[in-house]
């Protein structure tokens, strides 16, 4: 008994000492902007060097998905000043009037950012009103060319079954519906029934031949040679080919999606010139090179595009040629009823033997 | 005699009023979802749609998974206590720490080690290799899933069990030899019942949050097996249909809270015959 | 000599069983000296990782918020616990039940179902923040204190207690001199147990954080799609030694003696 008690007395000790006292939470004065982003997903250093040059505190969140992140923000728990999050959710809070207008054309910096990006944007965001782009990329195959001989170029040989049991899928119904959906030639934002039953059926049949259903950890199971192939989003396969030089990566050529994640004030904030502040930052050239040399995803913002390496600037991964994009769509679809039955196809999808 | 028991029913005063604040006006938060559709109109749909084929198959797999998960875990956490007695370890509380100091790293990194062990090109196979037995497919199975829930619950149920047959006195069980029981007997006669209690919380630490289990399902199981729990966390989270999943939730707790209303009854019985009871 | 085979038998399979819980934790190690970024690749040997820790003010951050949460919440679970124990012991079937039925609750939810129950009910009277998870750790912690202390309740010789009253001692001084030396095992694991509940946890505590607060918990799940930073296995290891190293310490300083010996 009096061990467990020493026990607990250092337990405290040590706790107080790594802890450094802790007394971190001191009331900040003066103007703070509450900012809900994905989990790591922009350099601590960006945010320390905000509230040095501008004084503004800034209180900073992560989340996993976008669905975690509305689930958070609708609870109205916390009153989040900007979030970053993807293309079909700030569509869905564009609809539901949780957005505040911005206005865009007076960033300073506004020109760093590529006109193919607003564009991009400007599927969901018609007239660029809400959102300035932060990072972007694709969805495609990665795949170990020391063990796939032949080259792949298309959706086909995720179900051709010539690789069964050795194919990793996303596990994640909306991008397994676009990769079945663009193998059959069709919009990833369909509404037809049809078209999304047909799509169903592909993907049933294709689970057999399906190593598993993985999201973050597919990446590292090519990389460990563990799946010969598998789904994922480009920022990933860039860092695939870091770990192991066999690794290509391809953007079908049926076209694939094309992803964006967006920066947006939410209508709760209360200091919209302290919020355009922190959207001008972003977008400053030598903060994006920031963020783009700690995240390593797509950047939009030309100015950064420019001053990489020739290395860099030729890998499909980092910056996709305009050619292998040009069947991609970036998806807009919120419509509930169609969400409703993809997301009871999938789970059948899923129940299946 | 019945002053004092009441007095001490008092002691329980703070816990109901937390319970209440803050289990019990919650668990009505979800009750509430559970009971309407998104018009919110009242509705017994959310409930009864547990016995969507799709949703059954889940349930009744995670129930086999759960069940199978605490047998093991009840049969390997015996030995290893009696173990402890035989070694003259049970007085240690060290080995108390032993067993739950693994648990103190984070989850998902333990989760993620076994992946690395299990998986095609893991860690097992590549032992196995070198002493020539052929790769073992463990990885994206129920197998797989399964040790992953025997590792993560079994300090839960060894702990309880520890403590029970700890208390137990060596002249009890000498005793019992001397008058000639074998080993086996005097497990079955004298160890096993007095661990009783012990038992039944662990299996109550194991069994009901295994049976929600889901992070062990998506990352062991590679997401081609299915659990309630994966269902229940794709409604709220990826589905945002918080209607179903927490009449999912509900249906799935009326029915555990059914089916250990039994053991519960049986359990409390045998403290308040036992001297425990009796005596206060 | 059978008793020396027995023994022999106890120790492999004790042995296997800590291979079996600590095999995980190897591969952690392990990782943490990994020169690659990657979890999959090996990069050879560093120690890199343990300097860049030292320099990272949001992982010791977390790593304080983490502690404290665990401790508190651990501690005030084990009061609140342990008069709960007594007092439904001494409960009628019936109302034991009843009680038993509500502590069961926070194990029956998922914990997603707990964790956004519990964040719109906090959202209705007290903004998100260190306390809202806070008390969320205790409600779940709770539980398992009284699972543990229970048993220990039915196992107790209430005589010592009642002869200590009958000699004159009042009823606070006989309940820590008789009563709670049989329950320190229950209390202790419940404890630890709620400890660790409370370390491990996430989804729980992602809904009913508030803006800033970081466990380590959130910190790795944050970083699961990017991988996970080796730091955080250095971490690991370090608390992993820390701890291992104490109780070391702990269990070879000279034994004073349990309270029990000191009372009798």
């Amino acid at each position: 008994m009096k061990k467990m008690f020493i026990t607990i007395a250092l337990l405290v000790c040590m706790t107080g000492l790594l802890s450094g006292c802790g007394g971190s939470g001191a009331k900040k004065t003066g103007q703070t902007l509450t900012v809900f982003n994905y989990g790591e997903y922009m350099d601590p250093d960006v945010i320390s060097q905000f509230t040095e040059e501008t004084g503004i505190e800034i209180k900073y969140e992560e989340a996993l998905t976008p669905e975690e992140m509305y689930t958070k923000y609708k609870a109205g728990a916390i009153d989040y000043d900007l979030l970053c999050t993807s293309d079909y959710m700030l569509k869905k809070l564009m609809e539901e009037g949780e957005l505040q207008e911005i206005d865009v054309n007076a960033l300073e910096n506004k020109g760093n950012i590529g006109d193919k990006y607003w564009d991009f944007a400007a599927q969901f965001d018609e007239g660029n009103k809400y959102t300035v782009p932060y990072f972007w990329g694709t969805v495609g195959i990665l795949y170990d060319t020391s063990r796939v001989k032949e080259p792949v170029d298309s959706w086909d040989v995720l179900f051709n079954g010539k690789y069964a049991g050795d194919i990793i899928m996303p596990n994640s119904v909306r991008d397994a519906f676009y990769v079945a959906l663009k193998y059959l030639g069709y919009s990833l934002n369909t509404k037809d029934e049809k078209e999304i039953r047909e799509a169903y059926k592909l993907l049933l049949k294709q689970k057999p031949d399906v190593q598993a259903y993985l999201v973050d950890e597919a990446r590292d199971e090519v990389v460990a040679g563990n799946a010969l192939m598998a789904v994922v989003y480009s920022g990933e396969a860039y860092l695939g080919h870091q770990y192991n030089e066999n690794l290509a990566y391809v953007i079908p050529k049926e076209g694939s999606n094309v992803w964006l994640d967006c920066f947006a004030v939410t209508k709760k904030c209360k200091d919209p010139e302290a919020a355009q502040a922190f959207l001008d930052f972003l977008c400053r050239r030598d903060i994006a090179q920031k963020n783009f040399e700690y995240i390593y995803y797509s950047t939009p913002n030309q100015a950064v595009i420019d001053i990489l390496t020739e290395e860099e600037r030729s890998d499909e991964a980092l910056v996709p040629k305009d050619s292998s994009t040009e069947n991609c769509e970036v998806c807009t679809l919120t419509d509930e009823k169609t969400l409703d039955l993809l997301n009871e196809l999938w789970k059948s999808i899923k129940a299946s033997d | 005699m019945n002053n004092r028991r009441n007095t001490r029913v008092l002691l329980s005063g703070p816990y109901l009023l937390w319970a209440v604040g803050f289990t019990v006006i919650p668990l009505f938060v979800i009750i509430r979802y559970a009971l309407t559709d998104e018009t919110g109109a009242f509705t017994l749909n959310n409930l009864f749609a547990i016995a969507d084929p799709i949703n059954l198959k889940a349930t009744v797999f995670s129930l086999e998974i759960a069940l199978m998960s605490t047998m093991i875990c009840v049969l390997l956490a015996y030995p290893l206590v009696l173990a402890f007695r035989r070694l003259n370890l049970s007085k240690n509380r060290f080995m108390l720490f032993i067993l739950i100091l693994p648990m103190w790293m984070n989850f998902i990194l333990r989760i993620l080690a076994w992946q690395m062990i299990l998986s095609n090109n893991g860690i097992l196979n590549f032992i196995l290799g070198k002493i020539g037995i052929g790769p073992l497919h463990i990885a994206n199975t129920g197998l797989s899933i399964m040790i992953g829930v025997v590792y993560d619950y079994l300090p839960y149920m060894v702990l309880p069990i520890f403590n029970a047959v700890a208390e137990i006195d060596e002249d009890v069980i000498e005793a019992a030899r001397d008058l000639g029981g074998n080993s086996l007997t005097v497990f079955r006669k004298v160890i096993f019942p007095l661990s009783l209690p012990g038992l039944m919380s662990g299996i109550i630490m194991v069994f009901i949050p295994s049976m929600t289990e889901f992070v062990i399902a998506d990352i062991l199981g590679g997401g081609k097996l299915q659990l309630v729990g994966n269902i229940i966390e794709q409604e709220f989270t990826r589905s945002s249909n918080w209607n179903l999943g927490a009449g999912l939730s509900v249906a799935l707790m009326l029915f555990m809270m059914v089916s250990m209303a039994f053991t519960m009854k049986t359990d409390h019985g045998y403290g308040s015959d036992g001297k425990a009871g009796a005596v206060w | 000599m059978v008793k020396r085979i027995s023994a022999g038998l106890s120790g492999i399979y004790l042995f296997m069983i800590m291979f079996f819980l600590y095999i995980p934790i190897l591969v952690m190690i392990v990782l943490s000296f990994n020169g690659s970024r990657s979890r999959v690749v090996w990069g050879g040997f560093t120690t890199e990782w343990y300097g860049r820790l030292f320099s990272n003010v949001q992982i010791r951050e977390a790593l304080g918020t983490t502690l404290l949460l665990a401790f508190i919440s651990a501690l005030v679970a084990t009061l609140i616990g342990l008069l709960a124990a007594l007092g439904i012991s001494a409960m009628r079937t019936r109302e034991y039940s009843l009680v038993m039925g509500v502590t069961n609750i926070p194990l029956l939810n998922a914990d997603i179902v707990t964790g956004i129950a519990l964040m719109l009910w906090f959202v209705r009277f007290m903004p998100l923040g260190f306390s809202s998870v806070l008390i969320a750790h205790i409600t779940f912690n709770i539980p398992y204190v009284i699972l543990a202390v229970l048993p220990k309740i039915r196992q107790m010789n209430m005589s010592i207690y009642e002869a200590s009253r009958d000699l004159g001692a009042g009823a606070l001084y006989g309940f820590f001199a008789t009563i709670l030396p049989q329950l320190a095992g229950g209390l202790v694991s419940g404890f630890f147990m709620a400890f660790t509940m409370s370390m491990d946890d996430f989804v729980v505590t992602y809904f009913t954080r508030g803006a800033g607060i970081n466990t380590l918990s959130t910190m790795i799940y944050s970083e699961i799609k990017k991988g996970i930073k080796p730091e955080m296995y250095a971490l690991s290891t370090i608390i992993f030694a820390a701890v291992f190293i104490l109780l070391l310490i702990v269990n070879f300083v000279p034994d004073g003696g349990d309270l029990k010996d000191l009372v009798e």
